[in-house]
């Protein structure tokens, strides 16, 4: 992902566009398909805009009000880019137990920002979820896609160094 | 290229790095070169192999896997000689094999049965043959060979079977009413959301053993009269997704799903469909919503989903856990099933034990096990010799329960009269250090957080009771705040639409119920006993025990901390945010609150 591309909706971007056509034509064919694309959608482009969202409706017949409702619903749906990287703490029951909040103090401090931002760099985003079901290993940090469980806030520069140590290899 | 006979790998984790990994190895390739192996083995980075923390600097020796751990330039050169001129590893440096027990699932504790987790870890789950070399549809095989519709609902409403997502509704019944409606097409659908935070028995069910629950939705299909299923899964069990739909696809290849399934002309299939972060969407009409494509906003009932569903036909709904039961019970009897559990609730049900327990993850007792054997018995009790404060079950809509609920044996009844709830198996267990007003304040951050707003009471009363949680949290509660809960909690039970408005005051209520003194201590005293609310404590540290090892310093993440090193560091307590940290990190008990 580069930073240029980014500025422009995915909907000028001819190859965006063709994941988008893709998505749509793959799943826009069967019973509550609205979910399923917007679900993909989320997991190909990263985000849903405001012209895809009309896009959608468009090419699924739907009108753009029932498709702006279902996007503004459901969290896991985000209008705009996140970071390369996703860093989440959990604070569902055992990870507030387990002291996920003393874990957000650190990062907010290590990163200067809040949960809900990214980073000036476009680097890493921070959010908060509810319970990723890896209570058993609280408090848990979801980096990506990985779980990190019983990290202490002691730990936590590292998590962040690896993302950095990983970019630096790319 | 040279040809290694062998190849050392060298953790350059950052940690490993503090405490002299480089040394380390710089000192690992003089040794190599003095025995004139350099050509003979390789020495590689790695970014990490064991816990840094304790195991570092440490390095792996490949083809024989050995893990040499806390390595200094003195002990490299004997591991050297040992291992790679007399091909002997040196035992006292080696790591133990590492224990490889799944931390969520550990071996089964005398009080335990496991009926629902048994196959897990012990089979293939993206391998079809392992579930039918246990007996797996043999129940379907059974069903359809031999059984009519109507003898399978007998079955279940004979073997008890009540519905594990939490009401505890008794599942032949529910198949009954579904068969019943004369609407068609019909639906089967799996409630996999499972979204009570501190729950993950669904999630390992799903993961470990799914063919027991399409065996189990098959069945029920077979019952009711659906020829389509969903299972709703929540989108933050990808792992759980992915499995199911290779089960899916392989149990389509053994004629299992699908057209005329085993020869009967019976016709089922099964889609999995994916949430989108709403907890809401776990009670049963916003999942159907969800499924079609909408908002996942609770609608009036009735009509059930039994009579007016999915697209509006009859559908039947089921958790996970429920549907695993079922190809158990088919296949092995009534008898042995209804030998375990209690007098209203039969076989048994899983737990996932979260919190301040020696043991946390999942178990699986019979219904009627009491809450002080799941807790001590099979949890080990609580961790770090503190005390027990309380249990909370159920989940957002649950409750806390304190000591004296302890004896009491686990069911749908029992749990309901104590003031909490069974709910799908979330039990997190807390010690004598957590605060119970600020424990019903985080829920009511969930509830107000997920309420999804459709209705009044919900949306508005929860987080009006929020406000005043956080007040008296803050130490700006006043007495009046006490009758105030209890009346917002009345109204919002009364009035809201779903099961999530219905049951959020439960955390309030319960705890204003059991912890009363807790609440008053904050209210009168401006005093939390569990040192915990933020508002009401200051941290210190105590000359006597600072060693002024800096440690705490560099944690801060507010820079509160001052002092140099070997001297007693100090507290700015108007900088400070009570975070905590620097009690967690200090390793001489040098921290206090006050
Ligand atoms: C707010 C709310 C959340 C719920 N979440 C779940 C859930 O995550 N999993 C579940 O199986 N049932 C959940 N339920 C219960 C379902 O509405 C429904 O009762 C259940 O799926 C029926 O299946 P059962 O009879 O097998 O228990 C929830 C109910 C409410 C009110
Ligand atoms: S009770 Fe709450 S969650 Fe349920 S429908 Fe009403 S507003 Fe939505
Ligand atoms: S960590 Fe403890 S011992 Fe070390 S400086 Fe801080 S208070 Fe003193
Ligand atoms: S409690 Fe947190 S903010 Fe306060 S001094 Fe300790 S580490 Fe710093
Ligand atoms: S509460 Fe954090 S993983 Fe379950």
């Amino acid at each position: 992902m580069t930073s240029t591309p980014m500025q422009l909706d995915p909907l000028e971007n001819p190859k965006m566009r063709e994941v988008i056509d893709n998505t749509i034509s793959e799943f826009g064919d069967q019973n509550g398909a609205l979910m399923v694309v917007l679900n993909h959608l989320q997991e190909r482009v990263g985000f849903i805009t405001k012209p895809m969202q009309a896009y959608v409706a468009e090419k699924l017949g739907v009108p753009v009000s029932k498709v702006h409702g279902v996007v503004s619903f459901y969290s896991f749906f985000t209008t705009e880019p996140r970071g390369k990287h996703v860093v989440k703490f959990c604070i569902g029951t055992a990870c507030y137990v387990g002291g996920a909040s003393q874990l957000i103090d650190k990062a907010k401090q290590v990163l200067a920002i809040e949960p809900g931002q990214t980073t000036p760099d476009g680097l890493i985003t921070l959010e908060v979820c509810r319970c990723v079901g890896a209570c058993s290993q609280a408090p848990v940090v979801v980096v990506d896609e990985a779980n990190h469980g019983r990290v202490k806030p002691s730990q936590f520069g590292k998590v962040l160094t690896d993302i950095q140590k990983s970019e630096a290899a790319v | 290229m040279a040809y290694y006979r062998s190849t050392v790998l060298v953790s350059m984790d950052p940690a490993c790095i503090d405490k002299g990994a480089l040394a380390v190895k710089e000192q690992l390739i003089n040794e190599l070169a003095n025995l004139n192996l350099s050509e003979e083995v390789q020495v590689m980075d790695i970014p990490r192999i064991g816990d840094p923390e304790t195991e570092g600097p440490d390095i792996l020796v490949y083809p024989e896997g050995s893990h040499y751990i806390q390595l200094t330039t003195a002990t490299v050169g004997p591991i050297v000689i040992e291992h790679f001129i007399k091909g002997r590893e040196l035992q006292q440096y080696k790591a133990q094999m590492r224990d490889v027990t799944d931390e969520e699932l550990r071996e089964p504790k005398d009080k335990e049965i496991r009926v629902i987790l048994e196959n897990i870890g012990k089979i293939d789950p993206r391998n079809i043959e392992d579930y039918i070399a246990v007996d797996g549809y043999q129940a379907l095989a059974k069903v359809l060979g031999e059984m009519s519709p109507e003898e399978v609902i007998q079955t279940i409403l004979d073997s008890k079977l009540r519905g594990r997502g939490g009401a505890g509704f008794p599942t032949g019944l529910k198949w009954k009413f579904a068969r019943q409606s004369p609407d068609t097409p019909k639906y089967m659908v799996c409630n996999a959301d499972e979204g009570d935070p501190g729950a993950f028995m669904n999630r390992k069910v799903l993961e470990g053993d799914p063919h027991s629950v399409l065996e189990g939705m098959t069945i029920g299909a077979y019952a009711v009269g659906a020829n389509q299923g969903y299972v709703y899964c929540r989108a933050e069990y990808p792992i759980a997704v992915s499995t199911l739909n290779t089960a899916i696809e392989q149990a389509r290849e053994y004629g299992l799903l699908g057209k005329d399934i085993l020869g009967s002309g019976f016709d089922f299939d099964i889609e999995v469909r994916m949430g989108a972060g709403a907890f809401v969407c776990g009670e049963e009409t916003a999942l159907l919503a969800s499924i079609e494509g909408a908002r996942g906003e609770p609608r009036v009932r009735p009509p059930f989903p039994a009579s007016k569903g999915l697209w509006g036909k009859p559908t039947n709904i089921n958790n996970v856990e429920t549907y695993a039961n079922v190809p158990k019970i088919i296949h092995r009897g009534l008898e042995w099933y209804t030998s375990m559990g209690s007098e209203k609730s039969k076989g048994t049900k899983t737990f996932a034990l979260a919190g301040d327990l020696v043991h946390t993850g999942l178990i699986e007792v019979p219904f009627g096990t009491t809450l002080r054997e799941i807790i001590n018995d099979i949890g080990g009790g609580i961790k770090d010799g503190k005390a027990f404060k309380a249990v909370q079950t159920g989940g957002p809509m649950g409750g806390c329960l304190p000591e004296e609920f302890l004896d009491l044996p686990v069911d749908y009844e029992t749990l309901g009269a104590a003031g909490s709830i069974m709910g799908s198996g979330g039990m997190i267990v807390m010690d004598e250090e957590t605060c119970m007003v600020d424990i019903a304040r985080f829920f009511m951050e969930f509830t107000q957080d997920e309420s999804c707003g459709k209705c009044v009471p919900c949306r508005v009363g929860t987080r009006r009771l929020l406000e005043i949680l956080e007040r008296i949290c803050a130490g700006k509660g006043v007495p009046e705040d006490i009758p105030l809960l209890r009346q917002l909690c009345d109204e919002i039970i009364q009035d809201s639409l779903c099961g999530l408005g219905q049951g959020a005051p439960n955390p309030v209520i319960s705890t204003m119920k059991h912890f009363m003194d807790e609440y008053e201590a904050h209210i009168y005293e401006k005093r939390c006993p569990a040192k915990v609310c933020r508002s009401l404590i200051t941290f210190e540290i105590l000359a006597d025990n600072c060693t002024g090892c800096t440690v705490c310093a560099r944690n801060c993440p507010v820079n509160a901390i001052s002092g140099e090193r070997k001297q007693t560091h100090v507290i700015d307590t108007e900088l400070c945010i009570r975070c905590g940290i620097c009690k967690q990190v200090c390793n001489f008990d040098a921290v206090v609150i006050n």
